[in-house]
């Protein structure tokens, strides 16, 4: 059962866990077992939300930071100076089907320090969700790290029980792993990648042929790039993503804003802001690559290694590709309509589908919650009730930044003077 | 002009949209029985409802609409907005007198409400989804107390019944005074009344479980220690977490030894 004595370790390996910012419940379709406890839907649930605003949606600790790494940018590094704490792998499971039962979170999401080595610490990892889902009927999501190094069979036994596995890549570029984490090599990192992928398409293409084939990490796998540690642009990040999910079939690639945790010369001083608004571009940018059909080439290039801070990849697009505009939502196809500034991919849809109706008018689409006022630089109708003038991208820019009111402007004005 | 008068519940609704048609009632205007003003210088007219008569209007309806727009249509009710019975019987109308299914005709303005009012319920549910909290009792009964803006009960009983098969649950609306329990086997919605202040430290120690205490100090442990100071972010906060649902939130409800 679980003791009082669980609270202080729970503080630390949680805040030595927060700083991965995967919470992600979603893609895993679980059913619930023979009347046991719990499932997993396609969509995530996130139970509650930090004062920094993210999504809680798992139990997300590591089961110990002791670790025999020594990584400049992270904060259970050996040479650093903190408590350490380790979890019993009951206590880990008591604690999980605890929360859940209590509907406090979807799942758990297990991450460690590497003690002794990758083995035996992927072995930990994957004995209790082994426990989870054997002894405790627990059908509910389990993000696992996979550790690198750790063999192929505790790899495979992980995929078995897990609903997602991620190793992450931290550093956009070897050289950056290089220079901050010299304990390891980016090859260590891309293999595990590179079997996980294969697993995972095995398993889809038997399960495919036979309906009672086992799971095997049906929520796919993840990484995540430290933004803002190194000098990498975002071209460079953005490149290293695109080849994430073309050549690994990734799910998901997180970017996580680099918080200054240690006094390294070699790292952004304590106290420096996070950049969070670059880490919202990127996010941005990662959205347009997955959901819009934009080529990653279309965003950032040699000319533009890096995105603009000020205003949206889809509109800096947009602004250096006039020519394509303006576009009558009328008549143009949904790919097309996804394509203008102020227009998502829902609003997108809601647009194809109320046309086949009647002809649509500005009216119509300020009602259907479209970002008019920015969208209208691009739209061209039939009947113009008010002729646009021609405006050039950077009168088109100035007005849009005029008009629209930054999310960001309250919150961290102070940082937008540094950038 | 006529008032439609009928007892608050879709089955009602659906009845007054056929009796509508049967009488043939013109500048209708609804109001629940419970409603205590009414319209002086109206018509009235009273509503039983008749199983018979709503299942005739819903296979109309079902016959017009794909099944998404059937349960959009029993979303907007719940969203238990102003007026939204008389926003879908004008929906209701456009539906019966076009030819075609017009669920996603968005630019005609009752479709366009219906639309709104049901995914507004569809958000609260979602959100209930995540935000019940439940506390266990000494006889083994996981109970939370939810108090939304829309009546989510009857859209979020099936997701925690098939998650939560193996343990007694009852998620109570102290808005609507109603609740449903689930007993291992089967769903039932309750009436009861639930007078004690649940997160007092007396209703811990009387009827909680002996280690309910302790979780709700972990979770909210769990809670502080996740949060990153240097990205803090209130409005972002606020935006996800509304402060109406703050009071029957463990996380944001104070531990009863700092209290």
């Amino acid at each position: 059962m679980v003791h009082e004595r669980v609270m202080e370790k729970l503080a630390i390996l949680a805040d030595a866990a927060k700083y991965d910012v995967s919470c992600s419940s979603a893609l895993s379709k679980r059913e619930n077992k023979d009347k046991g406890l719990g499932n997993a839907k396609g969509y995530g649930i996130c139970h509650a939300f930090t004062e920094d605003g993210r999504c809680v949606s798992l139990l997300k600790i590591l089961l110990t930071n002791h670790c025999i790494f020594d990584c400049a940018y992270c904060v259970s590094r050996k040479s650093n100076d903190i408590k350490r704490a380790a979890f019993t792998v009951d206590e880990v499971v008591d604690l999980t089907i605890g929360f859940y039962r209590r509907n406090y979170i979807e799942g758990l999401f297990l991450s460690s320090g590497i003690f002794d080595n990758p083995d035996y610490t992927m072995e930990r990892l994957v004995r209790i969700a082994k426990k989870l889902r054997l002894e405790q009927n627990f059908n509910g999501y389990i993000h696992l790290k996979a550790i690198p190094g750790a063999s192929d069979e505790l790899l495979k036994e992980a995929g078995i029980y897990a609903d997602r596995l991620s190793v992450n890549v931290e550093m956009p570029t070897e050289q950056s792993l290089k220079l901050l984490a010299p304990d390891k090599n980016h090859i260590d990192v891309i293999k595990p990648m590179q079997y996980l992928k294969n697993e995972i398409t095995g398993y889809k293409e038997e399960k495919k042929l036979n309906y009672k084939a086992p799971l095997f990490a049906p929520a796919g796998q993840s990484t995540q790039m430290v933004i803002g540690a190194t000098k990498e642009s975002d071209l460079e990040i953005l490149g290293m993503a695109d080849y994430f999910y073309q050549q690994m079939n990734m799910k998901r690639v997180y970017y996580s804003g680099y918080v200054p945790i240690s006094d390294d010369n070699r790292l952004p001083a304590i106290g420096t802001p996070v950049p969070v608004i670059r880490e919202n571009r990127l996010y941005q940018a990662d959205w347009l690559i997955r959901y819009y059909g934009f080529n990653v080439n279309e965003i950032v290039g040699f000319n533009q290694p890096n995105l603009d801070l000020d205003i949206d990849p889809k509109l800096g697009w947009a602004l250096r590709n006039l020519h394509q505009f303006p576009v009558d939502i009328n008549t143009a196809d949904l790919e097309l309509i996804k394509r203008i500034p102020g227009i998502g991919y829902l609003s997108a849809k809601k647009i194809v589908a109320a046309r086949k109706f009647k002809k649509l008018f500005p009216q119509d689409l300020q009602k259907l919650g479209i970002a008019y006022t920015r969208a209208k630089y691009f739209l061209a109708f039939a009947t113009p009730f008010q002729m646009q003038k021609d405006l050039t991208s950077i009168q088109i820019r100035d007005h849009i930044l005029n008009t629209q009111k930054s999310k960001y402007k309250n919150d961290f004005s102070n940082q937008l003077a540094l950038f | 002009m006529t008032q439609v008068i009928y007892d608050g519940t879709y089955e009602g609704w659906l009845t007054a949209l056929f009796e509508i048609y049967e009488y043939k009632l013109a500048d209708v205007v609804f109001a629940k029985d419970t409603d205590s003003g009414s319209l002086l210088f109206s018509d009235k007219h009273f509503i039983t409802t008749d199983a018979t008569k709503a299942n005739r209007v819903l296979s109309g309806l079902q016959q017009r609409l794909s099944a998404e727009g059937i349960s959009n249509i029993y979303s907007a009710f719940l969203s238990e907005l102003n007026q939204i019975d008389e926003i879908m019987f004008q929906f209701a109308r456009h539906v019966f007198s076009s030819p075609i299914n017009i669920e996603e005709d968005f630019s005609n303005n009752a479709v366009w409400e219906v639309r709104k009012a049901s995914r507004l319920t569809r958000k609260e549910s979602h959100r209930m989804e995540a935000f019940v909290r439940f506390k266990l009792t000494k006889d083994e009964l996981y109970y939370a107390i939810i108090e939304p803006e829309c009546d989510v009960l009857p859209l979020i009983e099936k997701h925690f019944k098939s998650r939560y098969a193996d343990q007694r649950w009852l998620i109570y609306d102290a808005k609507r005074k109603y609740g449903i329990y689930y007993d291992l086997d089967h769903l039932s919605t309750v009436e009861l009344q639930f007078n004690a202040d649940s997160n007092s430290s007396k209703f811990l120690a009387e009827i909680c479980d002996e280690n309910e205490e302790l979780f709700q100090d972990l979770w909210r442990n769990y809670f502080r220690s996740v949060n990153i100071e240097s990205r803090k972010n209130t409005k972002l906060h606020l935006q996800h977490m509304p402060k109406r649902y703050w009071k029957h939130l463990t996380e944001k409800i104070p531990d009863l030894k700092k209290r």
